[in-house]
């Protein structure tokens, strides 16, 4: 067994003769929050795509505890313990807010196609869908359509579909997009309570929420990593300071 | 306000509604026959049952998996041949009771469903819909082109009193029309009720988180495409105990069985009766039978109706008839349907004035092209008219003008009722949410 949950050698991904990615290594241990930085079009929304199977990649490997699951589809990565949520918020519209955990939870709990067997039998399921919804805080919502919630309970369910399935490594791309900051600040603490014990990779462009959650921070700039560290070393480096963290650390002063 | 308050009206009755509703089913089909005495009205029941398990297989992949199917007659027709072939076995000797056909269509159904669908379900949405399109014209010309399987134009007739069995000693001989009702309406409910647990089962869920989303599905552990083969060859299953039902009801396989026109009937059909509700296609097929066979029969203009029924509903009611019907049903639990009445009353009264001035328009049309063999005198309901004369036409256009106008102030008034309850509804939701804690 591997100690990394994720381990990333020199993946690549080229879209035409464009290089999205050029040749990241990253390794993540168990258990550690790691929070992928970077300027617009760095390509870290496409580092997730690459990770979780929706994007296969031009070179490189990508290992999940050890296994080799690059060019996998994304439900046979899914299978081997690495669960996602979307920058743009990718839930079941017209299922209800339990179903839309149910049916997530659904596969990780065994069912996988039965047809044999009511759902309202499976009361561990149940039980623990209920559990879940609570810790997200939709439970007032529990039989409202996924598509009539509030964009920040869709933000939450997002996360909620994301964790049922008890997958070991969680990736989350920009979490707290479109919030306002008193709804980040209740995210990040919802966020952190959920994926204890878990790893944790996001793309987040808040600073605070970076900082916030992250163990190490891995900075992406034109498809490579050009930090991956403690975030007060990253802070402090000097490549970081110049290709990207300057200029936003010196907006982020300006504006508090 | 109780949190019943919350709960939404999907068909999802639980244990003791549940009883009664399916009990209620149950004597409804036990009992039809006793209203409807007549042979033509027996045969309604018998297409109409028939057509029930054909617009709810067809569901299960529209309304439950969100696939867009053109070929769904491919499944009931092959099946209907298969089905027709084993009876005529039956003539020669087989032993295989009567009863047992329309399982036998079911397999056929379902193996064809396992070798179609599996190139079919290939692919999703638009391409999916395109190759069932494609495999439906493919199967219907091959139908032609094998005449000792299919028959040919005249197709391959059996006879449903072949064989032995006990059931014959105690007299029942399948001869009776009312027999063939019963079987029906036995393999009916049977399948409605297994159709209807489907969608309770894992795989029956997971069938609508992709139809609502398929891309989502896969990052939660499911090959789309396995789900989307698993429910065609369910669908196919029961669309085959179809098509073994008309092998027995009508005795005969024609090509035309499978041919497009047929599909397009069950995914017209099956969209009125309303794909979003498990018993939105039982309405669909009533609807189905009473187009096909009774508005053919009053005039010749039906299709046109019909069209124009369908064009009304996916314009303003994509839910189809049950959500019609449900909606309604959400307004009396919020005690809110009674302020519904008059509007509703007025709509139907300037409604049925329209629609009989239309109905004259377009009949005067159809008998004026017919003038030189049938004569150009007609009756709309009850009511005389000559589509040669001018009055005629008159009176047919002032109508449908009072029609049209009464139905749009009536039309207004129930908005405005109408988004009143709404609020009212939505205000009680909230209130209800926030008593939870």
């Amino acid at each position: 067994m591997s100690e990394f949950a994720l381990e990333l050698n020199n993946v690549t991904k080229r879209f035409g003769k464009t290089e999205i990615i050029r040749g990241v290594n990253l390794a993540v241990r168990k258990g550690e929050r790691v929070a992928v930085i970077g300027p617009n079009g760095a390509g870290k929304s496409t580092l997730f795509n690459l990770i979780s199977g929706r994007f296969e990649p031009s070179g490189g490997d990508i290992r999940l505890n050890g296994e080799n699951v690059a060019g996998m589809r994304p439900y046979q990565i899914n299978r081997r313990g690495l669960a996602r949520s979307f920058q743009i918020t990718n839930i079941f519209p017209r299922l209800s807010v339990f179903e839309n955990l149910r049916a997530a939870a659904l596969y990780a709990s065994g069912q996988k196609y039965s047809f044999w067997r009511p759902l309202s039998a499976l009361t561990e399921l149940n039980d623990r869908t209920e559990a879940l919804m609570a810790s997200i805080e939709l439970k007032r919502r529990r039989d409202v359509a996924a598509t009539l919630l509030t964009y920040s309970e869709q933000r939450a369910l997002e996360i909620g579909i994301t964790i049922a399935g008890g997958a070991e490594v969680i990736l989350l791309d920009e979490p707290t997009a479109g919030m306002s900051h008193s709804e980040t600040d209740r995210f990040v603490h919802l966020i952190r309570n959920v994926t204890v014990g878990k790893t944790l990779l996001t793309v987040e462009h808040d600073m605070s929420v970076v900082f916030g959650l992250a163990d190490r921070i891995a900075v992406l700039v034109y498809g490579e990593v050009i930090a991956f560290d403690a975030p007060e070393r990253v802070r402090a480096d000097a490549r970081v300071r110049e290709a990207y963290l300057g200029a936003v650390l010196e907006a982020q002063e300006a504006t508090a | 306000m109780t949190d019943s308050a919350l709960r939404p009206l999907y068909f999802k009755p639980r244990n003791g509604v549940r009883i009664v509703v399916w009990s209620a089913f149950a004597a409804l089909l036990l009992l039809l026959p006793l209203v409807a005495r007549s042979s033509f009205a027996q045969t309604l029941l018998c297409a109409t049952g028939i057509a029930a398990i054909a617009c709810m297989s067809y569901n299960m992949l529209l309304g439950q998996a969100g696939m867009l199917s053109f070929g769904h007659a491919v499944y009931t027709g092959l099946a209907t041949f298969v089905a027709v072939h084993a009876m005529n076995r039956v003539g020669a000797g087989w032993w295989l009771p009567m009863w047992a056909i329309p399982l036998v269509g079911g397999l056929a159904g379902l193996a064809f469903g396992v070798v179609i669908g599996y190139v079919t379900t290939r692919k999703a949405g638009t391409p999916f819909a395109m190759i069932t399109l494609g495999v439906g014209e493919l199967v219907f010309a091959g139908a032609l082109m094998f005449p000792e399987f299919f028959g040919g134009e005249s197709g391959v007739s059996a006879n449903r009193t072949a064989g032995a069995g006990w059931l014959k000693d105690v007299g029942i001989t399948f001869g009776p029309q009312l027999q063939v009702y019963y079987l029906i309406a036995i393999y009916l409910f049977l399948c409605s009720a297994a159709m209807y647990a489907f969608t309770l089962t894992p795989v029956g869920r997971i069938a609508n988180a992709v139809r609502d989303n398929a891309e989502r599905a896969e990052f939660v552990g499911y090959d789309t495409r396995w789900v989307r083969y698993l429910v065609v060859m369910a669908s196919s299953f029961f669309a085959g105990i179809a098509g073994g039902l008309t092998a027995i009801n009508v005795e005969v396989a024609t090509a035309d069985l499978l041919y497009s026109v047929r599909s397009g009937q069950y995914l017209l059909f099956t969209f009125l009766g309303g794909v979003g509700f498990f018993f939105g296609p039982l309405i669909g097929s009533v609807l189905l039978v009473f187009a096909l066979v009774v508005l053919s029969e009053l005039t010749k203009a039906w299709q046109l109706y019909v069209g124009i029924v369908f064009l009304i509903m996916v314009v303003y009611a994509p839910g189809g008839f049950a959500a019609l019907l449900m909606l309604n049903l959400r307004r009396i639990k919020y005690g809110e349907w009674r302020k519904m009445r008059w509007p509703y009353a007025g709509m139907a009264f300037f409604g049925a004035i329209a629609l009989w001035g239309f109905a004259a328009i377009v009949e005067m049309l159809y008998q004026a092209q017919d003038a030189a063999v049938t004569g150009s005198a007609l009756s709309v309901a009850g009511i005389k008219l000559d589509s040669a004369t001018v009055s005629s036409w008159v009176l047919a256009m002032a109508v449908l003008m009072v029609g049209a106008f009464g139905f749009e102030v009536w039309r207004r008034r129930f908005k405005r009722v109408w988004d009143d309850g709404e609020e009212r509804i939505a205000e009680a939701i909230k209130k209800a949410e926030a008593a939870i804690v």
